[in-house]
């Protein structure tokens, strides 16, 4: 199956679609911003073509102009051809046809994706009976057969689930099912596995490659991911502000990208290798974060007691040292980084964080421990204060504990820690709004070393930024956390950004922790068989390493599954 | 990013929202200065000029019943107006922010008190509180602005307590948590300058529904005494005049609604031109 794709990669001669010179602008106050700059792409029949490029280089908004479905502020000019048709000429009655027709399309987020109060059984009918006038009977017959190939399970009954019913990966499934219901000859996904978890994602992507086999699509998949780039791709087209900077077949551009961006992309991505040795810091030994038999419980409607989310953990941190909190969504991990810090009230027979015991502690003993602990968010778009200046961001700690309130000391204080992260010191006059995504980050991290913590819980500080941006990210906290020395609680989904920053690693799963122990151990020779799963889900960004990667993880699959059936 | 915002605000403020800020720019000017400017008695009669037609020479829009100035009367009737408008929406702001502020962020116990405090405020029809409250503390400019400010408060409360519900789950609200935080400074430094923007909105709409709801209980013959000039006073007395004089209802009257639309627009205008700029903000 495998080696049919390798094969079916080879374009034949026609393209099935054309696009040439394509531009499109958007009105802005009174004139047009152009946001592509006229851009030619080939797809043939059953290829599958990447489109790369970081936030704002256009690529979504290409794959939109294709299905004809930008905002109407949007113009759209060149040569899109679907055979010999011309897109651009065609009615919006024939788009309709095409759009669900000839081409299939998921999306990034399949809970907005799908209409929720319809259950997903209702809508691939319609989807079905938009194209082809069968009855509700046979369309419903045909749902659920397009629900088998999916490898929904239990399709069936999940035709009469609403979308909330279903996990993310089982509505991205669902999402296929509708794509694929007419048989298009293109499929185009927007970030199809961007909001999924490694191993979901893993299994998403299996399907959409025997999918294709299976039904000679051709596949444009847009995406910001080189691991998953080459794991699905054939030929790849990196776009950068607009602009198409290098088209190449995956093998030759991950060999030898022949431009410069594609180079800097490839050098940014954080390529895990778990079998090197991590160098292990000699740890302290002195605890700054001590935690026995934590739990912490949500209040549930639904659940008696309500939702344990974090379910009995042991988690140690010594002074200076790099813990990693690695788990898929649900896992526990945010939970774990906001108990630590005080920000969710949780019960333990220990948690003692910075030499205080955070069990029934006063008001004034927080006080004092939120002097010691701080905390990166995950969001640059929300964690700053956006009514307040980047430097009265940056220092409001020190005014809330009381430790500076003098403004011009402040503004001094605030310009140094932005110097710190390597933004002029001018800029703390500026608003949050006026940064990018990384910028602001940038400014988070300044605030958290503002009261010079003994710990810094850091969730997910990364994963909402491009990944060039992520590598300087990285570098600034690894060297700010060996200058000043303090501990920090890396919480992350990504393993090998989590390879690469800490000392000793600590699975979660389903609030408990599955393994643990120092890195190089845990990631290079997992014991648990989940580890071993996790591990085998990410994609690397190399096609040959990954395709042997990913052989392994299906032949480990099957001798699972074949166990299962045994046992 | 300036030339932005000045563009927005040529197109929130376009000709009738400019023509609106006149309107209430005279009207403010002419209540703070007017009696200094003309300075005829509002409440001085003379009979023998009475229910002139506006134009007529001294007059320049008219006498009324008793034959007092109606111009005169109009300027200090403005005072009247604005004064209690103004008044009751500031105390329903107060009022309003505070329970919107502290039941949106505390939750619990102080959640449900607030909240339903501003149900039973919104349960009663205004006009026969008005009436009761009026019978018992008797008319007046303060019992007025007492009553409109909390008549008015539940419609800042509401609004405060469903933007800061959003507000407080942000990752800049937990920050100020996790790094230290007291709950004023969370509260007074933190939410409320980010929910701000639908309160300033909200601010002139309600001083319109302030000035037409006491306009309308001065109609009624409650809320101010007599001989006092009020726009709405004049308007009832004017009616009864009706069938010799349309003008004595159809002064004060076009006063009150250019004031209400004025305030309306204002309000619209800020709207656009606000939101635009916090539109901006979220990119």
């Amino acid at each position: 199956m495998t080696m049919a794709s390798e094969t079916s990669a080879a374009p034949s001669d026609a393209p099935l679609l054309q696009i040439r010179d394509l531009r499109v602008e958007f009105s802005s106050g009174g004139g047009w911003t152009e946001v592509v700059h006229g851009i030619d792409i080939d797809l043939h029949a059953g290829e599958t073509l990447a489109v790369v490029g970081e936030s704002g280089s256009g690529k979504s908004v290409t794959a939109m102009s294709v299905l004809g479905l930008l905002p109407r502020t949007a113009r759209v000019k060149g040569t899109l051809r679907l055979g010999d048709e011309d897109l651009l000429a065609a009615s919006s009655r024939r788009l309709q046809q095409i759009r669900g027709g000839e081409i299939g399309m998921i999306f990034q987020e399949p809970m907005t994706a799908l209409n929720p109060v319809y259950t997903i059984g209702d809508q691939i009918v319609g989807a079905i009976r938009a194209h082809r006038r069968i009855s509700r009977q046979e369309a419903r017959s045909h749902a659920i057969d397009l629900l088998r190939q999916v490898n929904m399970p239990e399709p069936a009954e999940k035709f009469s689930r609403y979308p909330h019913q279903l996990s993310g990966g089982q509505r991205q499934r669902a999402m296929i099912a509708m794509a694929i219901s007419s048989q298009p000859k293109i499929l185009i996904a927007d970030e199809p596995t961007t909001a999924l978890d490694v191993t979901v994602q893993a299994e998403i992507l299996d399907l959409l490659r025997d999918l294709q086999v299976r039904m000679g699509m051709a596949i444009m998949i847009i995406t910001h991911d080189m691991g998953v780039v080459a794991d699905m791709a054939s030929r790849v087209v990196v776009m950068q502000h607009g602009r198409i900077v290098e088209t190449a077949p995956v093998k030759a551009l991950f060999a030898a990208p022949a431009q410069d961006y594609p180079q800097t992309l490839l050098a940014a991505v954080p390529r895990a290798n778990f079998n090197a040795q991590t160098a292990e810091a000699a740890t302290s030994g002195k605890p700054v974060l001590e935690a026995k038999d934590l739990r912490v419980r949500y209040p549930s409607h639904f659940i008696a007691g309500g939702f344990l989310a974090v379910d009995g953990v042991d988690l140690r941190v010594d002074a200076g040292e790099v813990v990693g909190l690695v788990g898929e969504s649900g896992s526990g991990k945010s939970t774990i980084g906001r108990a630590v810090i005080g920000l969710t009230p949780a019960t333990a027979s220990t948690l003692r964080v910075c030499g205080h015991d955070m069990i029934g502690a006063s008001g004034r003993t927080m006080k004092q421990l939120r002097r010691t602990v701080s905390i990166v968010f995950q969001d640059p778009a929300s964690s700053l204060n956006p009514r307040a200046t980047v430097g009265s961001n940056i220092t409001a700690p020190l005014r809330w504990n009381g430790i500076e309130g003098d403004g011009r000391k402040l503004d001094g204080i605030g310009r140094e820690l932005l110097e710190r992260v390597k933004l002029p010191g001018d800029w703390v006059d500026r608003f949050p709004h006026e940064l990018s995504g990384g910028q602001r980050q940038r400014v988070s991290i300044a605030r958290a070393i503002a009261m010079r913590p003994q710990l810094m819980v850091a969730d997910e500080p990364t994963s909402a930024l491009d990944v060039t941006v992520q590598a300087t990210i990285l570098a600034l906290l690894r060297e700010l956390q060996r200058d000043f020395g303090f501990a920090c609680l890396f919480i992350s989904h990504d393993l090998s950004l989590v390879q690469q920053l800490s000392q000793r690693v600590v699975v979660l799963r389903g609030g408990k922790v599955s393994e643990q122990g120092p890195t190089s151990i845990v990631l290079g020779s997992p014991n648990e068989p989940y580890t071993r799963a996790l591990v085998a889900a990410a994609p690397v960004p190399d096609p040959d390493l990954q395709r042997q990667r990913r052989l392994a993880r299906q032949a480990q699959q099957a001798s699972d599954r074949a166990a299962a059936m045994q046992g | 990013m300036s030339a932005l915002i000045s563009t927005r605000l040529r197109r929130a403020f376009g000709p009738v929202e400019l023509a609106a800020l006149l309107v209430l720019a005279a009207l403010i000017l002419g209540a703070a200065f007017g009696p200094w400017l003309i300075p005829t008695d509002p409440i001085a009669q003379d009979i023998g000029n009475m229910l002139l037609p506006p134009g007529a020479p001294g007059h320049l829009l008219g006498t009324d019943e008793l034959g007092r100035d109606v111009l005169t009367r109009l300027i200090y009737g403005a005072r009247v107006e604005l004064v209690v408008a103004l008044g009751a929406s500031c105390l329903a702001m107060v009022l309003g922010v505070t329970l919107g502020l502290l039941g949106g962020y505390l939750g619990g116990i102080v959640e449900m008190v607030s909240m339903r405090l501003v149900d039973i405020i919104l349960s009663f029809p205004p006009f026969i509180v008005a009436l009761l409250f009026i019978t018992i503390y008797g008319p007046g400019q303060g019992t007025l602005i007492v009553l409109l400010g909390v008549m008015l408060a539940p419609t800042f409360a509401r609004l405060v307590y469903g933007q800061t519900l959003t507000v407080k789950r942000l990752e800049y609200v937990q920050a100020a948590v996790a790094f230290g935080a007291s709950l004023p400074t969370r509260l007074f430094t933190v939410v409320l300058p980010n929910v701000a923007v639908p309160i300033i909105l909200q601010f002139p709409i309600t001083m319109a529904i302030a000035l037409l709801t006491a306009s309308g209980l001065r109609y009624l013959g409650i809320g101010i005494v007599p001989p006092t000039p009020s726009w709405g006073g004049m308007v009832a007395s004017g009616q009864r005049f009706v069938s010799q004089d349309l003008w004595l209802i159809i002064i004060p009257g076009t006063a009150i609604v250019l004031t209400v639309l004025s305030f309306g627009l204002l309000g619209n205008a800020l709207q656009y031109w606000l939101d635009a700029r916090s539109a901006g903000d979220r990119r």
